[in-house]
């Protein structure tokens, strides 16, 4: 085992126990922190990927805005462990089955993906992740795909200024 | 077959054992020696900071300050140190008592952890090892900067709320939201930088100024005045002190907080002035480039303590301002906060940007 190995499972063993402490926290303040710090997993395991460039977006993006937000609102709303409603068991059950189906399919549909079979991935090499190379290739061939959804967030933000003058 | 398989073994063991240790441990050793230098560094300069502060505003006040531990005064911070470590720890029995540690901790590590790619100097040559005076001269520096800004929210926020006291949580929501209107503008200022610059490391946007004509402030006049206020308004600096404002909150978001937790508060406050500081120095200041000075005429090792001693006077120079500021200007109302943040200094960082792209097209 290389660094780089030891380095992955710790940050999975990190992403995975996060991730569940979101779901298990009574605590809504809690499981956003947690959620923070899957975050921070994830952008290790980008670094790990030699993309240093989506680390740290994924950082300032998710962990630095809208976890923020998150924050922001739960804490403004002061939701309590005690007042949050206590939902019937078949309405759980039914959250059980359908998110487990969810994910079955989720591991089918990546095992089943040829272009990623048989295929390693390549650690601490390649330089795509980086910000020149990224640049490059959001702007020449991915440039219409990449206009389109900046559009889209121009006018999702118009919209929001809209319902929030209502 | 016994023998062999146990030589397999080892054999397999020690190159387990050699990939892990495969390190050049004299770049660890380096980089562990320079970041204890950077962070006690940063300490020290923070602790005597708060002296200079207290000096500042009793000059603009026209009064002595504190001038009875040592001579002029000097052992004060140590003895206000003293105190603050003295005192008893309180924590609210209504607290949230994990989070209420987290808060001055997390505050006090996001703003030391910027000092990691900021280029103190050019190299240093030691036993025949070429030494960067940086400690991480990452291909993302100035975004790197920025996620660890973005960061220092969460110490303010999870303290505030963790005290359960309606002022302290009130204080933390209006540290985030001036915070999260701040960074905006922040960034568009920076973005019209590194169309200039065409690199985000920070080590070679220093180096560009060392070895171009002009500093970066001559290109962006526009683009560092709003990264000023903005990073005025990033540490919670008069006349963006809102979080802290007393008359209306108390004391805030640190209310509850007493002893070492309050002190990690108020100096994570002072560190992000240095390191803000620092990297404005460094991206609109020629960093560690000595003015009117041809550092290729001395030997390296001289010419890397002539800008680590430049840097420190900039650095200086930016705090003082910081300081003279606080001491002169009043602190604003909320709605003049959030206009001047939202109609002001966006629209200004914008048309600062288009005014770089043209002029990048025109090729001036």
């Amino acid at each position: 085992m290389s660094t780089v190995d030891i380095l992955f499972y710790l940050l999975s063993a990190f992403a995975i126990v996060s991730a569940t402490m979101v779901l298990i926290s009574k605590n809504p303040i809690h499981s956003v922190l947690w959620l923070i710090m899957v975050f921070f997993a994830i952008s290790g395991h980008y670094i790990l990927l030699n993309a240093q460039f989506l680390a740290i977006v994924n950082i300032i993006v998710y962990a630095g805005a809208i976890m923020v937000l998150f924050l922001f609102v739960i804490m403004l709303m002061n939701i309590k462990k005690d007042a949050e409603p206590q939902k019937q068991l078949l309405v759980k059950l039914t959250g059980v089955i359908a998110g487990g189906s969810l994910l079955t399919l989720l591991i089918a549909v990546v095992k089943q993906t040829s272009q990623i079979q048989n295929k390693q991935v390549l650690l601490k090499e390649g330089t795509i992740g980086l910000i020149h190379p990224l640049g490059k290739a959001l702007f020449s061939d991915y440039v219409i795909p990449f206009e389109i959804s900046s559009v889209l967030f121009l006018s999702a933000m118009v919209g929001a200024v809209i319902i929030g003058k209502k | 077959m016994e023998i062999h398989l146990t030589q397999t073994i080892l054999i397999k063991h020690n190159y387990i054992s050699m990939t892990i240790l495969a390190f050049d441990w004299g770049l660890v050793i380096e980089k562990l020696i320079l970041i204890a230098v950077v962070v006690f560094g940063s300490l020290g300069i923070a602790l005597y900071t708060t002296f200079g502060e207290r000096k500042v505003a009793a000059i603009l006040q026209d009064r002595p300050g504190p001038n009875r531990a040592g001579p002029f005064g000097l052992l004060q911070p140590l003895a206000d140190g003293l105190k603050l470590i003295m005192k008893e720890e309180i924590i609210p029995t209504a607290a949230n008592k994990w989070l209420f540690i987290l808060g001055p901790g997390l505050a006090m590590t996001a703003s030391l952890m910027t000092c990691a790619v900021i280029p103190w100097g050019s190299d240093l040559e030691l036993f025949g090892r070429k030494i960067a005076l940086q400690i991480a001269d990452i291909n993302i520096g100035i975004l790197y900067v920025f996620a660890v800004v973005s960061m220092g929210v969460y110490g303010i926020m999870i303290g505030g709320w963790a005290s359960n006291n309606k002022f302290s949580l009130m204080s933390s929501l209006r540290a985030a939201s001036q915070a999260i209107s701040y960074e905006l503008a922040m960034g568009l200022a920076l973005i019209a930088l590194l169309m200039t610059s065409g690199s985000l490391s920070l080590k070679t946007i220093v180096e560009q100024q060392v070895t171009g004509n002009w500093w970066n402030i001559v290109y962006q006049p526009l683009g560092f005045l709003l990264f000023f206020i903005a990073a005025l308004a990033e540490c919670n600096r008069t006349p963006f002190d809102l979080p802290e404002a007393e008359n209306e909150l108390n004391f805030g978001y640190h209310q509850e907080y007493s002893s070492m937790k309050l002190g990690f508060y108020l100096f994570a406050e002072y560190i992000n002035m240095i390191m803000s500081s620092a990297i404005m120095a460094s991206m609109y200041f020629g960093g560690y480039d000595l003015p009117f000075f041809d550092e290729s005429t001395v030997a390296p090792n001289i010419a890397a303590m002539i800008g680590v001693g430049t840097l420190l006077i900039k650095i200086v120079l930016f705090i003082f301002l910081f300081m003279w500021i606080r001491w002169t200007i009043p602190r604003f109302r909320y709605d003049q906060l959030m206009n001047l943040g939202w109609k002001t200094m966006i629209p200004l960082a914008l048309f600062n940007l288009l005014i770089t792209g043209a002029l990048i097209l025109a090729n001036l």
